[in-house]
């Protein structure tokens, strides 16, 4: 086991303290020590996308990151993409009524956040390429395409 | 909306509340009975029953949902069927979970509280008769307390939404002003189906409105079983046999995998761990954190007991093993629906035609694994849960504890996909047992290869079919023999009992509808003793894969249509609706170009909604791949209480109906499950999903159906047919890989008929 550490990581804007194993991944430290719960363990293997958050603003699955690979390093998490849900995608996502049991639906949107801040106005091939990393087991995507496109043109 | 788990301070308090809960006795013959009343809380806060609480400080009506969310809409479904004969303003409609409770039992679902079969408030099995009574009945308790205010007769009030109105006088009672009054009278009469608002009357029913969890499942809000804290718990990592267990906890303890020799010493050196729990199934580690219980599983050394039925289970060899049964008529089973005399239309037969199919193990793959959390104090038991079992968890957690069923108070989260894996209740009953043995809180989380290699999978089948065929061209004889083990037997072993060798979630789907008049189909059951459950569908994906394939076989060899035969030989006349509308939907006659068409149909049986679909698809002829691009799919569910949400539930079934025909499968060598994780258990991905288009008819409004399973089975032999269509090579086993597809063709190539 791997010696504790003590680290700054800056979460959703808020600098936190964190003490725990250094080889802890960064999925369980922001679940139970954060209680940001919103992300969401799946595989614990990098390949299903539940866990995705940014990390200095690049998505990526929180289950494969150590708490000492991203010790001083700048996370947001879904509770941190906007305040009040006020994101266009989670607009969208809304308006296009995309979830179904919702629990990929966190992953879905870091990940689509992403895309957006790379590619603003991704083409539909765009969209699947960059989204399939993601699993959504209900098969919602079909209106995960619709939403980010619906996000795409408010962004515009 | 009121989602977050009590905590331990307020549990005297919830406890204390509760035992004066006001309940219905829903008896079977649609009678809804007070038991207890009470008012509670705030003044003008009242419940007006179980399952409707009205608030006059909130200006709000809140609803119980009496089962799990799981994706499938019922937290709005429930609310809609109780505001509509509640005559609620949707606007001040909010959902709340309810308990566990004898109040929310569903008569019509196995007598338990408990969610299976996709009740969108379906007819069958679903809470779609309850609820509406227990709206209709709140409404009358309204309307009675208004009129004995003014002094008139109930039967000259009616309302509208949110008030109590007399007409002749022109006065009105806002439901919240009834609520606020001081002796509100809770005594109902009794309401039967008659006392329903005919379909011609809904205001809210068939009109797509948002649903009430969407918006907590955007921003992280939404709280599943996984998300559960509670101060002060321990979390458990549990080390299990290699070989597939899953034990149900009524019926077994799964001790014959259990550990035989436990070395927990590496694993107690781990900062965190507090300690490692032999349970007669498997090796549980508990710790103050779980990564700290993951690292103390993983350097855990446990021997295991040797030469259970399963450790002899070898999937390859039971597909060949059970194949011979199947086509052994010698080998006996038990016979469901027969009719006429098939042996002596097969004698008499012009010609005749048979095949084999068989199906390999799937299984869930929910996105959240198993989870559950525990707290067992004294001689109760709090229980937090994702599952679709309510009365079936306070069973089980009773059972491992000693405690007796009141004592447990079920606490049911958001389900991350159940689809069937969560009517199973060993997680519950492990993290019962820990919190016993710990005395503390305990949250249990399976690893994701834990849920993948201990699940609860589709039964392997083997299938053997024969049709006997008129000189002008009629099918005058079927007959279906299925080899699988049974779901019964492990899930519900006391059903099992009563009427050993019949399983209805296994044989489900052979007694097809067309017509024919000399049928024999038969189930025979053999035990495998690796753990099968409820998948989505449940027997119909693979025995509609069977019916729906052979038909199209008949066909061929009829040198007929397959969809025009379809549509003559059902006496369905639904049927031949959807299957007319899907023919012109797909535009079936018109030859396409390196594509196929195939068709599907489901009559639906017990789910009451049929579909018929239609796929196109191309074969890549070097390497077997099958490649879908388009599906239309023609369905009637009856009511369409939310029809956006219902096109959501078929397209879901239609994209697990490609996944488990295309790619997943469970192999099992020596009872050990082969894959583990995504990376060798593949589900279908975005780029993979062909273009959707659904259509509804609406043939018997006013009935209701469940829509969230039936897209699943007419697509293993849509596509198969399409297959045949495209290359002349049939496929007969599913999953269809790449290698088998590419044999098939090679096969037919070589020879005059396809294998």
């Amino acid at each position: 086991m791997a010696a504790k550490i003590d680290v700054t990581l800056t979460v959703n804007g808020v600098r936190q303290k964190i003490s725990a194993a250094a080889d802890t991944p960064l999925l369980w430290v922001l679940r139970e020590q954060l209680k940001l719960t919103g992300t969401k363990f799946g595989c614990g293997a990098g390949q299903c996308g539940a866990c995705t958050v940014h990390l200095n603003g690049q998505p990526v699955q929180s289950c494969l990151q150590t708490l000492q690979d991203v010790a001083g390093k700048s996370i947001t998490t879904i509770e941190g993409l906007s305040k009040d849900s006020s994101h266009p995608l989670q607009k969208a996502w809304v308006a296009e009524q995309v979830p179904q049991c919702g629990y990929c639906q966190s992953g879905q949107i870091m990940r689509a956040a992403g895309l957006l801040k790379e590619t603003p106005r991704p083409t539909r091939e765009q969209i699947v390429e960059y989204m399939s990393p993601n699993i959504c087991r209900c098969g919602t995507y079909a209106r995960i395409t619709r939403a980010i496109e619906r996000a795409a043109k408010e962004l515009a | 909306m009121h989602l977050q788990p009590s905590q331990p301070l307020q549990r005297r308090e919830f406890l204390k509340r509760s035992g004066l809960a006001l309940g219905f006795l829903a008896s079977p013959a649609g009678l809804l009975r007070v038991v207890d009343a009470h008012a509670c809380g705030e003044e003008g806060d009242i419940d007006l029953n179980a399952w409707v609480h009205v608030s006059n400080s909130e200006n709000t009506i809140t609803v119980k949902c009496p089962t799990a969310e799981m994706g499938q809409g019922i937290y709005t479904l429930i609310p809609l069927l109780i505001a509509e004969e509640l005559d609620a303003d949707w606007r001040t409609i909010r959902v709340e979970q309810a308990p566990s409770d004898k109040a929310f039992i569903n008569p019509d679902h196995f007598n338990v509280q408990g969610v299976g079969g996709s009740p969108v408030a379906r007819g069958a099995q679903g809470y779609w008769r309850v609820v509406r009574l227990a709206g209709a009945q709140a409404r009358a308790i309204l309307i009675a307390n208004a009129a004995s205010v003014w002094g008139v007769a109930t039967g000259e009030c009616t309302t509208e939404p949110n008030n109590v109105v007399h007409a002749a006088s022109g006065r009105k009672l806002s439901y919240m002003q009834v609520a606020k009054l001081d002796d509100v009278k809770l005594d109902a009469p009794l309401l039967t189906e008659k006392d329903l608002k005919p379909a011609s009357q809904w205001r809210l029913l068939g009109k797509d409105v948002q649903r009430l969890d969407v918006p907590l499942k955007v921003n992280g809000a939404a709280k599943y079983g996984i998300d559960v804290q509670i101060p002060g718990m321990l979390y458990a990592s549990i080390l299990r046999s290699p070989v597939a267990t899953l034990p149900h906890p009524l019926y077994g303890d799964g001790a014959e995998n259990g550990p035989l020799k436990v070395d927990a010493a590496a694993t107690m050196q781990i900062e965190g761990v507090v300690k490692v729990v032999e349970l007669p199934h498997a090796v549980a580690v508990v710790g103050t954190d779980y990564w700290a219980t993951v690292l103390g599983k993983r350097a855990l050394k446990v021997e295991w007991k040797q030469g259970s039925l399963a450790s002899q289970y070898d999937s390859e060899a039971k597909k060949r093993e059970w194949a011979v049964i199947a086509a052994d008529r010698s080998k006996q089973g038990r016979a469901i629906d027969n009719t006429g005399n098939f042996d002596a239309a097969f004698k008499s037969a012009a010609q005749t035609l048979s095949a084999d199919y068989v199906t390999d193990h799937v299984h869930h793959a929910c996105m959240e694994p198993f989870n559950a959390t525990a707290s067992m104090m004294h001689d109760d038991l709090e229980l937090w849960a994702p599952t679709q079992g309510q009365t079936w968890a306070q069973q089980a957690c009773a059972k491992v504890t000693g405690l007796t069923e009141d004592k447990i108070r079920v606490h049911t989260t958001f389900l991350g996909g159940g689809f069937g894996a969560k009517t199973e209740q060993l997680p519950n009953a492990e993290a019962a047992m820990l919190s016993k043995i710990m005395d503390k809180t305990v949250k249990v989380i399976w690893s994701r290869e834990d849920d993948v290699k201990h699940g609860a999978y589709r039964p392997l089948t083997a299938q053997h079919m024969n049709a006997a065929l008129s000189a002008d061209g009629k099918v005058t004889g079927w007959s279906h023999r299925l080899v699988a083990d049974s779901v019964l037997l492990r899930a519900r072993k006391d059903v099992w009992d009563k009427n050993p060798g019949i399983d209805g979630a296994v044989a489900v789907g052979m007694t097809q509808p067309y017509g024919i008049p000399n049928r024999h189909h038969e189930y025979v059951h053999q035990l495998g003793g690796v753990p099968v459950g409820y998948w989505n569908a449940v027997g119909n994906g693979f025995t509609i894969f069977a019916v729906e394939s052979f038909i199209d076989e008949i066909a061929a060899k009829l040198g007929k249509d397959p969809l025009q035969l379809r549509i003559d030989m059902l006496t369905d006349a639904q049927g031949r609706a959807v299957l007319e509308l899907v023919r012109k939907m797909s535009d079936w006659n018109r030859k396409r170009e390196a594509t196929a068409l195939g068709v599907g149909y489901n009559h639906g049986g017990r789910w009451n909604c049929q579909i018929a679909v239609v796929v196109e698809v191309s074969v890549d002829r070097v390497n077997g791949t099958i490649k879908v691009h388009n599906v239309w799919a023609a369905a009637d569910p009856g009511t369409a209480i939310q029809p956006r949400h219902l096109r959501q539930q078929l397209e879901t079934g239609i994209i697990w109906g490609m996944s488990s025909t295309l790619r997943e499968r469970v192999t099992i060598k020596a009872g050990v499950v082969q894959q583990s994780n995504f990376s060798d258990y593949p589900v279908l991905r975005m780029d993979e999903i062909p273009a959707i288009h659904i259509e509804l008819l609406q043939g018997a409004l006013g009935q209701s159906s469940g829509a969230g399973q039936i897209g699943v089975a007419p697509m293993a032999p849509a596509i198969a047919n399409a297959v045949q269509r495209l290359t002349g090579a049939r496929v007969r086993a599913m999953p269809m890989l790449p290698k088998q597809v590419r044999m098939v063709i090679a096969e037919a190539n070589a020879g005059p008929t396809a294998v």
